[in-house]
């Protein structure tokens, strides 16, 4: 019985690490500044993960596999109630291994997180709503239009409550998809008009919640032109799955091209590029 | 009744009538059978759940016919619609997380052996203890009855007459919010979409009740382990369960209480129109807020506050599940192995620092909320040092089986299969409690990948291994061993299939709680995957009616058991089987020996009882077992 668990567990713990290591499926390439090192901090935190449960499972198994009962009087099990070095030694190892991992595992967060956006950003609001992305355009003179939650009006298409009487909203432009400008760093200016949402690119490793109430800025820097898609990663209600969109990464003067275009030519510009653009090819 | 008394014990005598004896008793053995049962219950409806869900993810748009006609709106044609999953979703997390892992580990098998392994006659407060049961059942009905609600037309109805908002009848089977309930959408009523009417009101309401229960539960818990141990059962002398059942208690007492207002507050957000989780300016359906009646004005609310006060209870919640199977384990791996625990005060402090801990890391669930993202660096490293006391408990029961002679019982195999599932379970939270990786993990499958395997599945597996374990001493009989056997390879192997290649959609990206991938192209290279964990569900449950079978056929059909079955050391093993109504007969038992003596050398048998006063017990190595 020992030695037939001992085998299954390790034919387990040989598939699982196949599986992780056969590379057949894995994150999408990634698309921006930060995300090398985030995935490099994620093969760092695999390995120790992978060896940590490879050899636990080992140890586990031969434990199984080699001390079993024999029912022999007098063969007994060796009568101790531990080790005191032992127990240092596995808690110091392991403390200094995982706490460094805690430590390391921040510095993404950091460089993204701890400040502002960098002057010169590309800065877009992001207004979400169940089942629904909109994308608030400054237009050419880099100000938004200001915006209140009672001039929103969806059946007049004011999804993100523009307000008609601010000049500066006058070049503004609204879309239910995404564009910004490839390797210049992007601002996201994320409000929700109902629930929580959350914006998520897989290929650009970056998640942010949009919480009604709140208004988060966070930032970025996409560097491969190209459409990617976009969803909701969290629950908004019964079409949570169908809150889709599309995140387009542009040479600078596409992004410049579209800046200042009035709400119906931006649009019918953005059908353009949309359909210009394929999606990456995924094996 | 016994001559001898022992200060503390509140005796009463044994009940005559059925109802007394078996319904509304305060003996704490039945209590604990009865929350077993509960959980047995609830474990089924859970269950049916997930089956429903992966027929659901792996083959969308097949007509299933029966579900037609059990569900009528929710799946109309047989085809399953998105709030119908979503309803299963949240209802199988809550049933589960609520329902079975608080229940059965503690409720169910600390009460019944608490008592008995620290000597003492019945819990302290044992009206208090039967309580604790009925309200958690209550709780229990209120959920199956917002499934109803939601579920049927005319049920839902009766709850229009509070407001047009309150209404039922969605179609699902219950609300829609996922276990967490997310304010404000589980906040808003009605307007906010299918699954947030009635059936809501009614999942809050449940789990406001599922706290109080839990409450007088745990002061009965840590009054009857502080005041009620018989003589010579000094606190390192108790078993490694008492001690889990013990920190899982106090740890039910701080964090209950935090949900329990956190839902009074949701539901007045719901019911009454204030605005604690909801901020002003919302927008809904085509609604201002404010502009009408249907939508009153709600001002001043924060969302975050909300996952802030569930989440200070959802922690230390995972732990609650988790360290009572953590106890049987270590106390099963010894017995099994006739080995004492390696490292027994180790574990103690383990246990004591999970819980500790478990306490300082709920904003982990947070990162990417909105929260400050200072506060997400303190949390994160938090969050990964308390990977440290898991790890010492896995190298103490791996210490503890070397060198053993191990009995590859069935109730030996789950307590090996819960140490590996732990360990894979476990480990991934070096990945997801750090705030830069949780950029890309964040509720993706990996995060349900990993909180099954270590909260969901091992938990189960620490039952497993306490049930086939106390069985005899409960019923008198065995659980049959060779259908035991056949139930844990199925299991075992069926759970790493499930939950492994989950651990890689989440690496793809795949967000949890998905009606539907079909939308997105990048998630269309996982269909091999995500149909080998369905007929892995599909095979993994179904096997679990081979324990049902065992369970039900062996209380009236199992082999027949003596006093102490498996040469076991501790009280319970002292006293008859099944034990008499006030436990141990008249008269206390006296310990004078650690919990785990096994392999002492020179003692005539392999095993030393804690009451065995003949046998000299040398004094362990990191061990005051003898100091009395």
């Amino acid at each position: 019985m020992g030695r037939v668990l001992a085998v299954i567990i390790w034919i387990i713990t040989l598939l699982s690490v196949l599986l992780f290591v056969s590379g057949k499926w894995w994150f999408p390439t990634p698309i921006s500044e930060h995300a090398p090192a985030l995935d490099r901090q994620f093969m760092i935190t695999i390995v120790v993960v992978g060896l940590s449960f490879t050899a636990a499972q080992i140890g586990l198994g031969w434990m199984v596999w080699k001390y079993r009962d024999t029912g022999k009087s007098g063969d007994r099990a060796i009568y101790t109630h531990g080790s005191n070095r032992l127990e240092v030694l596995w808690t110091v190892i392991t403390a200094f291994v995982f706490i460094a991992l805690g430590v390391m595992g921040q510095s993404v967060w950091a460089s993204l997180r701890l400040h502002d956006a960098p002057p010169g950003s590309y800065s877009v609001e992001v207004v979400a709503q169940q089942f629904q992305w909109n994308f608030h355009y400054a237009g050419k003179d880099n100000k938004f239009g200001r915006t209140d939650p009672k001039f929103i009006d969806d059946s007049a298409l004011n999804f993100v409550g523009l307000d008609s009487s601010d000049p500066s909203g006058a070049d503004d432009a609204v879309t239910t998809a995404l564009a910004i400008p490839v390797n210049r760093p992007v601002e996201l200016r994320l409000r929700s008009k109902d629930v929580i949402h959350n914006f998520w690119v897989p290929q650009l490793r970056f998640k942010q919640d949009l919480v009604p109430g709140m208004e988060i800025k966070v930032h970025f820097t996409a560097n491969k032109i190209g459409k990617y898609e976009l969803a909701c990663a969290e629950l908004c209600g019964q079409l949570h799955f169908k809150m889709k969109s599309y995140m387009l990464v542009l040479p600078e003067e596409e992004i410049q091209a579209l800046q200042g275009l009035p709400q119906e030519q931006f649009q019918a510009k953005m059908v353009e590029l949309l359909a210009k653009y394929p999606l990456p090819t995924y094996q | 009744m016994s001559v001898e008394h022992h200060e503390g014990v509140h005796r009463h005598p044994a009940p005559t009538g059925f109802i007394r004896k078996y319904i509304f008793s305060v003996d704490h053995k039945v209590i604990g059978i009865q929350y077993i049962l509960l959980a047995l219950a609830a474990v089924a409806v859970g269950m049916v759940m997930s089956l429903l869900m992966r027929l659901n993810l792996s083959w969308p748009g097949t007509s299933w016919p029966i579900l037609e006609t059990l569900f009528p709106t929710g799946a109309p044609g047989g085809v399953m619609n998105p709030e119908f999953y979503l309803s299963l979703v949240t209802m199988h997390g809550t049933i589960m997380v609520f329902f079975v892992l608080t229940t059965a580990p503690q409720g169910g098998f600390g009460n019944y052996f608490l008592p008995i392994q620290i000597g003492a006659e019945d819990m302290a407060f044992p009206v208090l203890n039967m309580m604790s049961f009925w309200v958690t059942l209550l709780g229990f009905i209120v959920i199956l009855l917002a499934i109803f609600v939601e579920g049927n037309q005319s049920l839902g109805q009766l709850f229009a007459g509070l407001g047009p908002s309150f209404a039922g009848g969605s179609g699902t089977v219950g609300p829609i919010g996922g276990w967490t309930g997310y304010a404000p959408l589980s906040a808003l009523g009605k307007i906010a979409g299918p699954g947030q009417g009635a059936g809501m009101n009614l999942w809050v309401i449940s789990i406001a009740i599922f706290c109080v229960g839990s409450l007088l539960g745990a002061l009965n818990f840590i009054t009857t382990l502080l005041n009620m141990r018989t003589k010579g059962m000094s606190l390192m002398r108790m078993p490694l369960t008492c001690w889990a059942w013990f920190t899982t208690a106090v740890l039910a007492l701080l964090s209950f209480p935090v949900l329990l207002g956190g839902g009074i507050l949701l539901l007045l957000d719901r019911i009454a129109g204030t605005s604690f989780f909801i901020p002003s300016g919302l927008y809904v359906s085509g609604l201002l807020s404010g502009s009408n009646p249907n939508f009153p004005l709600h001002t001043g609310g924060s969302p975050i506050l909300w996952q802030h006060l569930f989440w200070f209870f959802g922690h230390p919640e995972v732990y609650i599940a988790i360290l009572p199977g953590m106890g049987a384990t270590s106390h099963i791996l010894a017995t099994f192995a006739r080995k004492p625990v390696f490292g027994y005060r180790a574990m103690v402090f383990a246990i004591f620092a999970i819980g500790l801990l478990g306490f300082f890391v709920w904003g982990h669930h947070m990162f990417i909320s909105g929260m400050s993202p200072y506060s997400a660096i303190a949390f994160s490293v938090l969050t990964l040092s308390i990977g440290v006391p898991s790890a010492v408990k896995t190298f103490n029961w791996l210490g503890t089986l070397w060198g053993s002679r191990i009995r590859f019982t069935t109730a030996m195999l789950f307590a090996l299969g819960f140490v590996s599932l732990f360990v894979a379970g476990g480990i991934t939270g070096l990945i997801l409690g750090q705030s830069s990786l949780d950029l890309a993990m964040h509720d993706t499958y990996i995060v349900t990948a990993h909180f099954h395997l270590v909260m969901g599945v091992a938990s189960i597996f620490g039952m497993f291994a306490a049930l086939y374990f106390w069985f005899p001493k409960m019923f008198g009989r065995f659980m049959n061993e060779g259908l035991g056997k056949i139930h844990f390879w199925l299991t075992f192997v069926g759970v790493y299939t499930i939950f492994v290649p989950m651990h890689i959609m989440g690496i793809v990206g795949m967000p949890r709680r998905y009606a539907s991938f079909g939308e997105y192209e990048f998630l269309k290279t996982l269909h091999p995957l995500v149909l080998l964990v369905s007929v892995a569900a599909i095979i993994t449950i179904s096997a679990q009616l081979i324990f049902y079978f065992n369970v039900f056929w062996s209380i009236f059909k199992g082999k027949k058991a003596s006093d102490n079955p498996w040469e076991a050391t501790t009280l319970e093993w002292t006293t008859a089987t099944p034990p008499p109504h006030d436990n141990f007969a008249g008269v206390l038992p006296t310990v004078y020996h650690g919990p785990y003596e096994f392999a002492v050398p020179g003692a005539p048998r392999d095993f030393v009882m804690q009451t065995d006063i003949d046998t000299e017990v040398p004094s362990g190595n990191g061990h005051n077992g003898h100091k009395h």
